[in-house]
């Protein structure tokens, strides 16, 4: 299980990774690479190159100004758990990040590296959906915006081209209070479902990862009767087509609804404590 | 593609001239070219944490990084907790309170305990549980090394090392 041989090139720039993808096709970029070297250690994938970011300063920034969080693709996850106005302002996302991995990936795994893997049981992919981001990205032609409800395509899949490299992603402070909740067999395992929730008074929003090819913000209303609730998210998962359906999917698919819905309710610190406290979901 | 390239590797305090593969993996080229065989590879996909290394202070996985991609940056591997033959208090510990059986895990669970004592000299038992979850040991079901982690943490209240 070691990787095939690959070119190696370190850049300080994205101008010199889009230059090096677009003339290298089947070149691919490494940032934490914590999704891309176990393939390349188990020779699933043999690029010929690897085009490595880590060095470009221009990708590692978090700002929030107020009305926007925008946070550079190089920022490692574990930043993301500890910076203390994303614990401010977008405690969820604080929260999720925390159940990415286990501490040693955390350090090294990217925002961006996760969101261009595009598993569609990891945590950014369905945060950005559910917060309704926008993913830049920047290629040859130079930067295009594209919404993360477009970006991503099904499994592993995005609309990125092979010359294209995600450089930021910008999220807008949420209108409503958010929760997340999320069920994996062993801490920091894949989820076997998770769940963001947005609670606008009555109806609201819920976007799932871990049970389908990709996240979807799916609609649903959210009576204050836990029964009618649970009927309501039944009927929001009806909408997805389901991986490998079964009841217990199904299952933790709504628990992990009501759960998330739950935490939405709780202030930040309270929210922020009791979601790392754990504690049994089912 | 199999052309070797020189890289200046910094281990332990001490740099090291040596000449790797691009595809070269951090854990292969520390046991391999510098014979520093304390880290131990289990998985090689980021899964167990026997490979854990601390980089620049932080723990992280040395089979998920390759050797060229570390240049600059200091590595600590279980070899540079202690200068001579003595053990670390958290060492000690994992001895007293009979947190290893086979050792496989050792080295990993030590690095990311030394980690987690650096940033936190006094935590709960709910983030020692935490912070070693990514590094699995199939021998002590876990209630030793974290009993030894926590008596070191009540221990001492400056320098865990």
């Amino acid at each position: 299980m070691k990787p095939a041989a690959f070119e190696y090139q370190r850049v300080t720039t994205v101008a010199e990774a889009v230059k090096l993808l677009r003339d290298a096709p089947d070149a691919k970029v490494i940032a934490g690479g914590q999704s891309l070297v176990p393939l390349m250690n188990f020779r699933l994938t043999r690029p010929s190159l690897l085009v490595d970011v880590n060095g470009i300063k221009a990708l590692q920034h978090v700002v929030w100004d107020g009305t926007y969080l925008r946070i550079g693709s190089l920022v490692r996850h574990q930043q993301i758990a500890d910076h203390a106005e994303i614990q401010k302002h977008f405690p969820v996302l604080a929260v999720a990040a925390r159940h990415i991995g286990h501490w040693a990936i955390r350090n090294r795994g990217t925002i961006g590296g996760s969101l261009a893997h595009a598993d569609p049981a990891s945590e950014w992919p369905a945060a950005t959906v559910a917060l309704q981001a926008e993913i830049d990205v920047e290629g040859p032609q130079g930067i295009r915006t594209v919404p993360a409800s477009e970006f991503f395509q099904g499994y592993y899949s995005t609309v990125l081209q092979p010359d294209e490299l995600v450089v930021a992603v910008r999220i807008p402070y949420p209108k409503f209070r958010l929760g997340f909740a999320e069920i994996a067999r062993r801490l920091g395992d894949f989820a076997l479902a998770g769940a963001f929730v947005e609670d606008d008074g009555g109806q609201g929003f819920v976007t799932w990862f871990g049970i389908a090819d990709k996240p979807v913000r799916v609609h649903t209303v959210l009576p204050d009767n836990m029964e009618a609730r649970r009927e309501a998210w039944q009927q929001a998962l009806g909408t997805l087509a389901i991986a490998d359906d079964s009841k217990s999917r199904r299952h933790l698919a709504v628990q992990m609804a009501e759960r998330a819905w739950q935490h939405s309710r709780l202030e930040g610190g309270k929210y922020l404590s009791e979601e790392a406290a754990g504690g049994d979901p089912l | 593609m199999n052309s070797k390239v020189p890289l200046k590797l910094t281990v332990n305090g001490e740099t090291f001239d040596i000449e790797v593969e691009p595809r070269w993996l951090l854990s292969d080229v520390l046991r391999h070219q510098l014979g520093l065989v304390g880290t131990h590879v289990g998985c090689e996909q980021g899964a167990c944490g026997a490979c854990t290394v601390l980089i620049d202070g932080k723990p992280e996985r040395s089979c998920l990084t390759f050797a060229i991609q570390v240049e600059g940056q200091q590595i600590t591997t279980v070899e540079g907790l202690t200068r001579g033959e003595h053990l670390t208090p958290l060492q000690e510990s994992f001895s007293a309170h009979h947190a290893l059986q086979c050792g496989y895990c050792t080295p990993g669970m030590l690095l990311t305990a030394t980690a987690l004592l650096e940033q936190e000299p006094h935590p709960t038992e709910q983030r020692v549980r935490e912070a070693i979850s990514g590094n699995v040991c199939r021998c002590t079901g876990y209630q030793f090394i974290v009993d030894a982690i926590l008596a070191v943490a009540g221990d001492t209240k400056e320098d865990v090392r």
